[in-house]
């Protein structure tokens, strides 16, 4: 296979189609940083597959001079199975949504976690249903007043990473539309994992649910409220870095530094299931007394085999034990009579 | 003891007992050694939906219908000449299926008290007792009872010994028709290598039963069938599904593509996958996807990385398939869609037969979308059914529907097989990058077939977008131009159509060009309306028979051979599906012959209605 010699800049990422997202839409800030990326990552661009479901972010791969396909509703996931099993040389991203990914194609993103493709996913989570005009999503919080909800949903929401966890996904992270640095660099981190990486973005739909995410975007409320995880680090917060997270046995609590030594808070692992778990479930509403920050980075990452490096690896084995297969032995089979 | 021998052209045998009776097993070495032989052959099993229901109830009732003879044979018979019952629901359940004076073997243990109520039989009721088979020969064996004294010393449990029951009647079959019991000893010896207790156990009571009949102080009855005269060549015996299978890795080979099957279990069809799954040194990926649609769309995504992607199901399945199909449809790529129908609506009678899924195939989607359908008639042809469906996949740029069904899918016969090399070669050639300077990669222009490039990811310059929403004419981009989108509309239908030009034209199976009767057929009726034509044109009347394979888009001569006949006669095993595409097509008045019972018509069904429209 041939490299990319040429260095390529984000621009050879950019087609020729005008992008159609509502002005101020958080998308635009997502596709700038992942065509930022693209260029970093060393991929030749013609091996490169975005496959989307049906929602506003899923038009991602019409924007992305790469391959693409814009799928439908819900089965992005399940699309990019069946391509990554039978190529898996390409490097293939899967765009979707709350709505998309959650709702309408749960039952895929659970399958393709558990199976472990080597794929990524970028959830663009709005909390809302943006491209039928405002209706509340699987992850807009209960109370929700939105259009097919006047007075308020009564659905009580998904945690998505949570979601994620429980269906043995290898890896797990977050980040948001509005921190473009920290994009960046979970993207990098997403390709770099081997399996299926699993990245939920906050991203706001300034149209129908605007200001969804704004006290962890915001410079105002974003320190206050979001804690930047980095492996090894111990988990730090506040306006001035002076807050800190402490686990009191499974709990985790809110303690000022200046009452505790750095060596007694919790130092954020990557590889620690159960830590992550606790960490995903950071999920409070942050007006909430006692709330606990929103985390953000890699909650979780773990080496683990993916269904189409065993899948062909069988192919190989089968070939090898019985050779390959001769077509007029197989239609002939084993019993044969002649007259 | 008096002995006859008698001379028959064909036989029916029925063998039926509890799901557990290994009934399948007995029927299918019963067809290997007469298919051995020389007979020709045609089976069909029948189990029930649950896959150990109540023993000893009628639902509990396993059958294995064989149709063997001296003469071509196309159907497993409509009834049967023989009929081996291991308890009284088995015969409650098929007594309607034996002809009069046909022989009625039971094992007499399974007629106990317990049994008949099973049965629901009336109390103090007991058929084999109270004259009402005197119609039939009755020959009353304990079978039970002879296995476990044959198994006395073996040192097997009662439970072990039962099993090995229908080697025994087995056995006796065997000794009925005078065939050699070796080929069932080397399955044997074969089965249970990792337990040769079983091998003597089970050769032994074979045996039992062979030697039961030579020396029983009964009147027996001993019959001779013939070789048949089919033609000269290599057999094997192949049934359906398996064929099917065969059939898609034939296409793969000859298209130097890696197959992918993406599939979700569903009774009738999860045999292929079971086939496909051991032949991985062919380079096979199966996929057991979590459902219906992941099992569609993860063979779309194979199908756009430049894979032969393929999907089966039967009808509920097809249904959750609807949008991925006119996904495919839309982004005209490859693919193959299988169903192999049962009863329906909805679960319907999932282990019973119908053709009741015709318009699904042809209509059942959202939107003008046009998606070739073709339809295997039998066992064999199932290969050939699979192998054609992958070359207009492959030259169209399309979806196509295979239909089969649960008869022939389960259905076995004896096959001349073709040889790898008398299969055609489909051409396949990726798009390749022959782009000028400045020149934007198009990947909907179309060439002379009116298929688009395949450009797979990977090939540098031509990367592109394709999605499920209407496209621009040539270059693929999102278009909700009015104009574009009838055009587009318009284009893939004449793809379509188009494929008539590339299909073999209608043949008249059997009789006339021109006359007062055509019986129009399609699937799986194959073997009925064949064996019903031919013995109403022996009988003089002025009937002849087309099988259509091709049912979207039909041969182009067919509206000429519909007007070519005075009548029109179109059996279906749904409520008149073919019936409506022809009358509206081809302005014919057809008449229908529709049953809908989840079996197949017997010959002499369709036959009286021939003579009843040729009065």
């Amino acid at each position: 296979m041939e490299t990319a010699e040429i260095k390529l800049t984000p621009k050879d990422f950019v087609t020729d189609q005008e992008v159609r997202w509502c002005p101020g839409c958080g998308d635009y800030s997502i596709l700038k940083q992942v065509q930022t990326v693209m260029p970093e990552l060393g991929i030749p661009r013609e091996q490169i597959v975005f496959v989307s479901g049906i929602g506003c972010s899923s038009r991602f791969p019409y924007y992305m001079e790469t391959f693409g396909m814009h799928s439908i509703h819900g089965r992005a996931t399940a699309i990019a199975s069946g391509l990554k099993a039978t190529r898996p040389d390409l490097s293939v991203w899967i765009v979707t949504g709350d709505g998309d990914a959650l709702s309408i194609g749960g039952n895929h993103l659970i399958h393709l976690l558990r199976r472990n493709f080597n794929v990524n996913v970028l959830m663009f989570n709005n909390e809302i249903y943006g491209l039928t005009k405002g209706q509340y999503s699987p992850t807009s919080p209960v109370g929700k007043v939105a259009k097919s909800t006047p007075v308020g949903s009564v659905d009580h929401p998904f945690n998505p990473l949570a979601l994620c966890l429980g269906a043995d996904s290898t890896f797990v992270a977050r980040s948001m539309d509005r921190d473009p640095i920290h994009l960046r660099e979970i993207l990098k981190r997403a390709n770099g994992h081997k399996g299926t990486s699993m990245v939920e973005i906050y991203q706001n739909c300034n149209v129908f649910n605007d200001g969804a995410f704004e006290v962890f975007t915001e410079k105002g409320t974003k320190k206050l409220n979001t804690l930047m995880v980095e492996n090894g680090k111990p988990l730090v917060f506040g306006e001035n870095a002076d807050k800190g997270i402490k686990l009191d046995g499974f709990k985790p609590t809110v303690v000022n530094l200046s009452d505790v030594s750095a060596n007694d808070l919790w130092i954020h692992d990557e590889k620690d299931q159960v830590k992550a778990n606790i960490l995903v479930r950071f999920f409070d509403i942050p007006s909430n007394e006692h709330a606990l920050p929103r985390p953000f980075g890699v909650f979780y990452q773990e080496e683990r085999f993916c269904y189409e490096d065993e899948l062909n690896a069988q192919i190989t084995e089968a070939i090898e034990s019985k050779g390959k297969g001769n077509l007029d032995d197989l239609i002939k089979g084993k019993n044969t009579w002649t007259i | 003891m008096s002995l006859t021998t008698e001379i028959k052209t064909d036989v029916v045998i029925l063998f039926a007992g509890d799901s557990g009776d290994g009934i399948q097993l007995t029927g299918s070495q019963f067809t290997t050694t007469a298919a051995l032989y020389g007979n020709d052959i045609s089976t069909f099993p029948n189990f029930p939906a649950e896959i150990r229901a109540p023993q000893g109830t009628i639902a509990g009732v396993s059958g294995f219908q064989l149709h063997f003879g001296s003469i071509e044979i196309f159907t497993a018979g409509d009834a049967c000449d023989v009929l081996v019952v291991m308890n009284a629901a088995a015969l409650k359940a098929n007594m309607k299926q034996l002809k009069a004076g046909g022989i009625i073997i039971a094992n007499t243990d399974g007629f106990d008290p317990k049994n008949l109520k099973l049965a629901k039989y009336p109390d103090g009721i007991n058929p084999l007792k109270d004259g009402s088979l005197e119609k039939f020969k009755v020959y009353e064996i304990d079978i039970t009872k002879i296995t476990r004294t044959a198994l006395a010393d073996s040192g097997l449990g009662t439970k072990e010994m039962d099993r090995s029951k229908n080697m025994f009647v087995l056995g006796y079959i065997y000794w009925m028709y005078n065939r050699s019991l070796d080929k069932s000893i080397e399955f044997l010896k074969e089965q249970f290598k990792k337990r040769p207790e079983l091998i003597d156990a089970n050769i032994k009571v074979l045996k039992a039963g062979f030697n039961y009949g030579d020396t029983v102080e009964a009147p027996m009855h001993r019959f001779e069938v013939k070789p048949a005269p089919v033609s000269k060549g290599t057999y094997r015996s192949i049934m359906g599904n398996q064929a099917l299978a065969l059939g898609l890795i034939a296409a793969a080979e000859k298209s130097g593509l890696p197959l992918f099957y993406g599939t979700y279990p569903i009774t009738p069809a999860s045999d292929i996958l079971h086939e496909l799954s051991k032949h991985k040194n062919f380079g096979v990926k199966t996929f057991q996807a979590e459902d219906e649609i992941a099992a569609i769309t993860s063979a779309i995504g194979a199908s756009f990385g430049g894979s032969l992607g393929i999907t089966a199901s039967s009808g509920p399945g097809i249904a959750l398939k609807g949008e991925a199909i006119g996904l495919a449809l839309m982004l005209e790529l490859p693919l193959v869609i299988v169903n192999v129908q049962r009863g329906g609506p909805s679960t319907g009678l999932p282990t019973k037969t119908e053709q009741a899924d015709l318009l699904q195939a042809l209509y059942g989607r959202n939107g003008e979308s046009p998606v070739p359908v073709i339809a295997a008639y039998n066992p064999s042809d199932c290969f050939y059914g699979a192998f054609e469906a992958c070359r207009l996949a492959l030259e169209f740029m399309t979806p196509v529907f295979l239909l089969t069904d649960g008869y022939i899918a389960n259905g076995a016969e004896p096959w001349k097989f073709p040889s790898a090399a008398d299969l055609p070669e489909l051409k396949v050639s990726f798009a390749k990058n022959n782009l000028k300077e400045g020149e934007a990669f198009l990947p909907y222009k179309r060439n002379e077939k009116l298929a688009r490039p395949w450009a797979i990811p990977g090939t540098k310059g031509l990367e592109h977008r394709i999605g499920g929403i209407e496209k621009e004419n040539e270059t693929g981009n999102i278009s909700y131009d009015p104009d574009n989108h009838e055009l587009m509309v318009k284009l893939r239908q004449e793809k379509v159509d188009n494929i008539a030009n590339y299909i073999p034209l209608q043949v008249i199976d059997n009789g006339k060009e021109k006359g007062k009767l055509l019986v129009l057929g399609w699937g799986s009726t194959y073997g009925s309306i064949k064996t019903a034509i031919k013995e109403a044109i022996e009988e003089g009347y002025d009937v002849s028979h087309a099988h259509v394979k091709y049912l979207n888009p039909f041969p182009k001569n067919l509206g000429d051979i519909l007007k070519s006949f005075d009548k029109v006669l179109i059996p279906e095993i749904n409520n008149g599906q073919l019936i409506k595409v022809i009358r509206d097509k081809f302005f014919v008045d057809a008449k229908g012959l529709n049953k809908i019972q989840g079996m197949p018509f017997t010959s002499q069904e369709l036959k009286n209605k021939i003579v009843e429209m040729l009065k």
